[in-house]
C-alpha cells in the first residue's frame, strides 16, 4: 500500500512517501504536498493538467514535479488531488487533476514557495520498496 | 544543540572552529538558552556556509538561528568577489527580499479602540491574503519590466504611494543593478496577479501598539510614542521571487561542479559571483528584490486607503523598510582595509549604525531601525543598528523569533477556532482565511522573541529602541 505522510522541520514542512514502484512515489509526494494545503480527498478532479519535466537524476526530477505543480497551482489558482505519472529514465509524463481554489470550502493552509534539496533522498528501500522525501518551503 | 560542540568566546558569542573543509569559523550570537534550544542542524548547516568559496572572516549566525534549507535561518556570510566569492541561491532563499515595514499613525490606542472591529474587517476586506488570493493590479509585459526596473519608486510613480516613503527604504526603494531580462517568463506569468498581495505562511499585516520605549532620544527620532499606534507588514516577492529562487537553485546546483564546487548541501547552490550564472542571478535576484519593494508599498497603500476612510486623521508615515532574504554588494572594513563584498543575509536584517553613508538624513545620527517581527499574539521590536554590529556581523542583527515547534506539531497541540477565542480575550483580533493556518502559527510554536532580541542586544548586534504589542492581526 502506497503512501505519504508528514515530518516536521524548524522552518517548513517535510514530505516523504512510499511506493511499489517509482511512479507510485512521485504520485504520492505530489499527494503529500497537497495535503500540506488542504485535505486532497477534498478537492474535485474537474480539470486535467498535463506536466513534462527531465532531469539529470530521478532526486533532481521528483524536486522538478512538485516545483511545477507548485507553478501550476499558483499562475491557475489551482489545487490537485489526483496524480498519474509515466516515467521513462529520467523524464516524467504526469496529469495533475483538481479544480480552482474554494478559499471556503478548501481552507486552504500555505502557500508552497517551492521544493528544495535539503534532506532530498529518492531510494529502493532493501524491501525492494521505493521511498523519497523532500522538504517544501512555506 | 549539545553547547561542548562550540567555543564560548564571551558571554554571547560562540565559535565552531573550522575543521575539513571549513575555511573559516563558524560564529553563533546566543545565550546559553538559545543555544540549548536550537537544533544541531544549525550547526552543520553553518559549518556547510562556511566551507564555500571566497567566504570572508566567518558564517554568522544570529539568535533567532534555527534549521532551514542549505543556509540556515539566522544565517549572514560575506563572499569577496575577487577571491572566487559566491553568490548563492540558496543563502537568498525562495522569497527573495522578503521583509517587514512599519507605518506610523500618530494617534494613541484610545483613538482606534472603538473602531478596532470596523478597521479589522476593512483591513481583511482590502488586502489581498492567503492562497488563491488576487490582486486588483494586473501587469502587462512592459509594466512587469518597468516594476522589476523600478521597485518601490516604480509603485510610487504609479501613484500606489508616498514620494516621501522612498527614503525610508532600503536603496532608497530601488535595488542597483536589477535586470528584468533574466526574470523567466514563468517567473513574471507567476507575479501577473500577485501585485498588492500578503500571500500567506508567517506573512501578516499587524496593527500594534507601543508598548514600552527603553531608548527614547531613538523613539523620538523614529517618531515612535509610547501607546501610540503603529502597523507593521511582513511579505515578501512573492510567486515571482519564489519562481526565481526555484530556477537558479536548478542551475546553480547542476553548474557547481562546472565551476569546481564541491557542494556540501545541494540547497547551497551557488555561481561565482564573477561567472555569467553568477550575473545572471544577481539581476534575476535583484529584479526580486524590487519586487517585494513594489509589493509592500502597494500593500501600503492600500492599507492607507482603509485606514484613512476610518482614522482621517490618521499620518501613516513609513518609519522604515526592511529585507531580511537578500545578498547586497556592500563595502565593509576587513583587517582594516575596504572591501567589496557580497553580503548574504537569510532571515536576517541588515542593521547599520549610526553615521553610516547609506542611511537617509533623518535616521543617520541615530542608526538604521531595525524591525523584528513577532508571530500573532506575540510582541515584535524596533531596534536600533549599532557601530559595533560592523566588526561583528557585517551589521546585521535578527529577523523574528524563529519556530520553537514546527507547523506539524503546531496543528496537533492548537486548535485556530481556539486561538482566535483566546487572543480575541486579550484583546487581539484575528482575521484569516484558514483556521488551520492559524493553528500552524500559534504563538506557542516560535520562539521568545523578546529573549531574542534581549540577546541581540547584549550582544551589540543592535539596541532595543521599543516593543510592539498586537491589536489587529491579518494572517495571510
Amino acid at each position: 500500500m502506497s503512501g505519504w505522510s508528514h515530518f516536521g522541520h524548524d522552518a517548513d514542512m517535510g514530505v516523504r512517501a512510499d511506493g511499489g514502484t517509482q511512479e507510485e512515489v512521485f504520485e504520492q509526494m505530489a499527494l503529500g504536498m497537497t495535503a500540506l494545503i488542504t485535505d486532497p480527498a477534498g478537492v474535485a478532479a474537474l480539470e486535467d493538467v498535463e506536466i513534462t519535466c527531465e532531469a539529470p537524476s530521478t532526486e533532481l526530477l521528483l524536486v522538478d514535479w512538485l516545483n511545477a505543480l507548485v507553478y501550476e497551482m499558483a499562475v491557475r489558482r489551482m489545487l490537485f488531488g489526483r496524480f498519474a505519472v509515466k516515467l521513462d529514465g529520467t523524464r516524467l509524463q504526469g496529469v495533475a487533476s483538481g479544480e480552482r481554489v474554494d478559499v471556503h470550502r478548501h481552507q486552504p493552509v500555505v502557500e508552497v514557495k517551492g521544493a528544495t534539496y535539503t534532506a532530498l533522498k529518492f531510494h529502493r528501500r532493501d524491501d525492494g520498496r521505493w521511498e523519497a522525501q523532500c522538504i517544501l518551503d512555506v | 544543540m549539545d553547547r561542548n560542540l562550540l567555543i564560548r568566546e564571551s558571554g554571547f558569542r560562540w565559535r565552531i572552529e573550522p575543521k575539513g573543509p571549513m575555511r573559516v569559523p563558524g560564529i553563533l550570537y546566543a545565550d546559553e538558552s538559545l543555544i540549548d534550544g536550537m537544533d544541531v542542524k544549525v550547526h552543520e548547516q553553518l559549518s556547510n556556509v562556511a566551507m564555500l568559496p571566497g567566504i570572508v572572516s566567518a558564517a554568522y549566525a544570529m539568535p533567532d538561528a534555527h534549521w532551514g534549507y542549505g543556509f540556515p535561518i539566522g544565517g549572514v556570510a560575506a563572499f569577496d568577489p575577487d577571491a572566487g566569492g559566491v553568490v548563492s541561491a540558496g543563502g537568498v532563499g525562495f522569497d527573495i527580499s522578503c521583509g517587514v515595514r512599519t507605518l506610523l499613525t500618530g494617534l494613541p490606542c484610545a483613538a482606534i479602540e472603538p473602531l478596532k472591529q470596523r478597521l479589522a474587517d476593512g483591513l481583511c476586506r482590502d488586502i489581498p491574503a492567503g492562497v488563491g488570493s488576487e490582486g486588483s493590479i494586473s501587469l502587462d509585459e512592459q509594466q512587469m519590466d518597468a516594476m522589476l526596473a523600478g521597485g518601490a519608486r516604480w509603485a510610487v510613480e504609479q501613484g500606489w504611494g508616498r514620494a516621501a516613503d522612498l527614503e525610508r527604504i532600503e536603496e532608497a526603494g530601488r535595488a542597483q543593478g536589477a535586470d528584468p531580462a533574466q526574470v523567466s517568463d514563468r517567473a513574471k506569468r507567476r507575479q501577473r496577479d500577485e501585485m498588492g498581495t500578503l500571500g500567506s505562511g508567517n506573512h501578516y499585516l499587524e496593527v500594534q501598539r507601543v508598548a514600552e520605549i527603553t531608548e527614547p532620544a531613538v523613539a523620538s527620532a523614529f517618531g515612535l510614542k509610547l501607546d501610540d499606534v503603529v502597523i507593521s507588514i511582513h511579505c515578501g516577492s512573492r510567486g515571482l521571487g519564489h519562481q526565481i529562487g526555484t530556477e537558479f537553485l536548478r542551475d546553480m546546483a547542476i553548474a557547481a561542479a562546472e565551476y569546481g564546487i564541491a557542494l556540501p548541501d545541494r540547497e547551497l547552490a551557488c555561481a561565482p559571483v564573477s561567472s555569467p550564472l553568477g550575473q545572471r542571478y544577481l539581476g534575476a535576484m535583484r529584479a526580486g528584490i524590487n519586487c517585494a519593494l513594489a509589493n509592500r508599498e502597494i500593500v501600503t497603500h492600500l492599507t492607507r486607503k482603509t485606514v484613512m476612510r476610518l482614522l482621517p486623521d490618521a499620518t501613516l508615515d513609513l518609519l522604515f523598510d526592511v529585507s531580511h532574504n537578500t545578498c547586497k554588494e556592500e563595502w565593509h572594513v576587513v583587517d582594516g582595509r575596504r572591501m567589496r563584498l557580497f553580503v548574504h543575509r537569510k532571515g536576517a536584517t541588515r542593521a547599520f549604525g549610526p553615521g553610516h553613508p547609506e542611511l537617509p538624513a533623518a535616521v543617520r545620527d541615530v542608526g538604521q531601525p531595525v524591525l523584528i517581527g513577532g508571530s500573532m499574539g506575540t510582541a515584535s521590536y524596533v531596534l536600533v543598528g549599532t557601530e559595533k554590529g560592523e566588526a561583528l556581523s557585517w551589521s546585521s542583527a535578527c529577523h523574528g523569533a524563529g519556530r520553537a515547534m514546527s507547523r506539524h506539531q503546531a496543528t496537533r497541540t492548537w486548535g485556530g477556532r481556539q486561538l482566535v477565542r483566546e487572543l480575541a480575550g486579550r484583546g487581539i483580533l484575528i482575521r484569516s482565511p484558514s483556521m488551520r493556518g492559524v493553528a500552524e502559527e500559534a504563538p506557542g510554536a516560535y520562539k521568545d522573541v523578546g529573549r531574542v532580541v534581549d540577546v541581540a542586544d547584549a550582544a551589540g548586534l543592535a539596541r532595543k529602541v521599543a516593543r510592539l504589542e498586537p491589536l489587529i492581526c491579518i494572517k495571510g
